[in-house]
């Protein structure tokens, strides 16, 4: 059997490979799929503690995460698609919208 | 037998991950992603959770990754020249912040698993689709309809950003 540990650390390893895509990346469709490393390594995080403590409730809570996940990406690739339309770049470091 | 398993599909998420952000090329950034994220479906077989592996592969490897190569491919992206940003300072900044925010992680859960059970007996009946969907459609019934109500208002946002044309609000 593997220890409970295992499982939360390749999470936190995962976590931790999202944040530095995250901050380290350009492209914001790539910066989008970090944040979805980082989901995915939580979902891991819930369904081994679920799994540990024989409980039904952390996948039901993957499973809304899940759905989540799906609008967030639906909105975000649009609001990209929008910003392209403007702008012709999904480049972060060339887009100034937010800033005052 | 297990544990061979844990050590395949773990070696080959992280590869993945890091591949994912390493690849200069975006498509192959999303590929990457698919592998990953099958490969954790494959850690979720581990953990009894044979429903959530099944959604895993439907939902994030099959709909949300071919939405994120569609909009790839209609983008038309090529490959980033520089790929990393142009500070040398940003490189730093991450590296400390993921250093930080893994040693925090592993230590939370250094100090927090002494004290969890090793194996719990009702594990093998939790991850099926009957014991899922008896929470879901009872206790749950709320959230699941909330649900609803979440993806249908992401399908109108996202149509309407996308849209072509705004009509032009007074």
């Amino acid at each position: 059997m593997i220890e409970l540990d295992w499982y939360l650390g390749l999470s936190a390893v995962l976590f931790t490979i999202g944040v530095i895509g995250v901050l380290t990346r350009k492209n914001a469709i790539v910066i989008f799929m970090c944040a979805e490393l980082m989901l995915n390594s939580v979902n891991l995080t819930l369904v081994s503690f679920s799994a540990q403590l024989g409980d039904v409730h952390g996948q039901i809570l993957v499973f809304f995460s899940l759905c989540v996940a799906a609008a967030e990406a639906a909105v975000g690739l649009a609001i990209i698609i929008a910003i392209f339309r403007n702008h012709l770049t999904v480049d972060i470091t060339k887009i100034n919208l937010l800033r005052w | 037998m297990e544990i061979y398993f844990f050590i395949l599909f773990a070696t080959l998420a992280v590869a993945s991950a890091v591949g994912m952000i390493l690849s200069r090329d975006t498509v192959n950034s999303a590929l990457f992603l698919v592998l990953n994220l099958v490969s954790v479906a494959g850690i979720f077989l581990l953990l009894k959770a044979q429903f959530l592996a099944v959604i895993q592969v439907l939902v994030y490897g099959g709909a949300i990754m071919v939405l994120f190569l569609f909009v790839i491919m209609l983008l038309n992206l090529n490959s980033e020249e520089n790929m990393l940003s142009r500070f040398s300072v940003k490189y730093a900044v991450a590296f400390f912040l993921g250093v930080i925010i893994l040693s925090m992680l592993v230590y939370a859960i250094a100090s927090a698993t002494g004290t969890l059970p090793y194996i719990s007996p009702e594990m093998e009946q939790v991850g099926t689709v009957e014991a899922l969907g008896d929470a879901l459609y009872t206790t749950y019934m709320l959230p699941v309809l909330a649900t609803a109500v979440l993806l249908t208002a992401a399908v109108v946002g996202a149509i309407l950003l996308a849209q072509r044309k705004y009509r032009k609000v007074k």
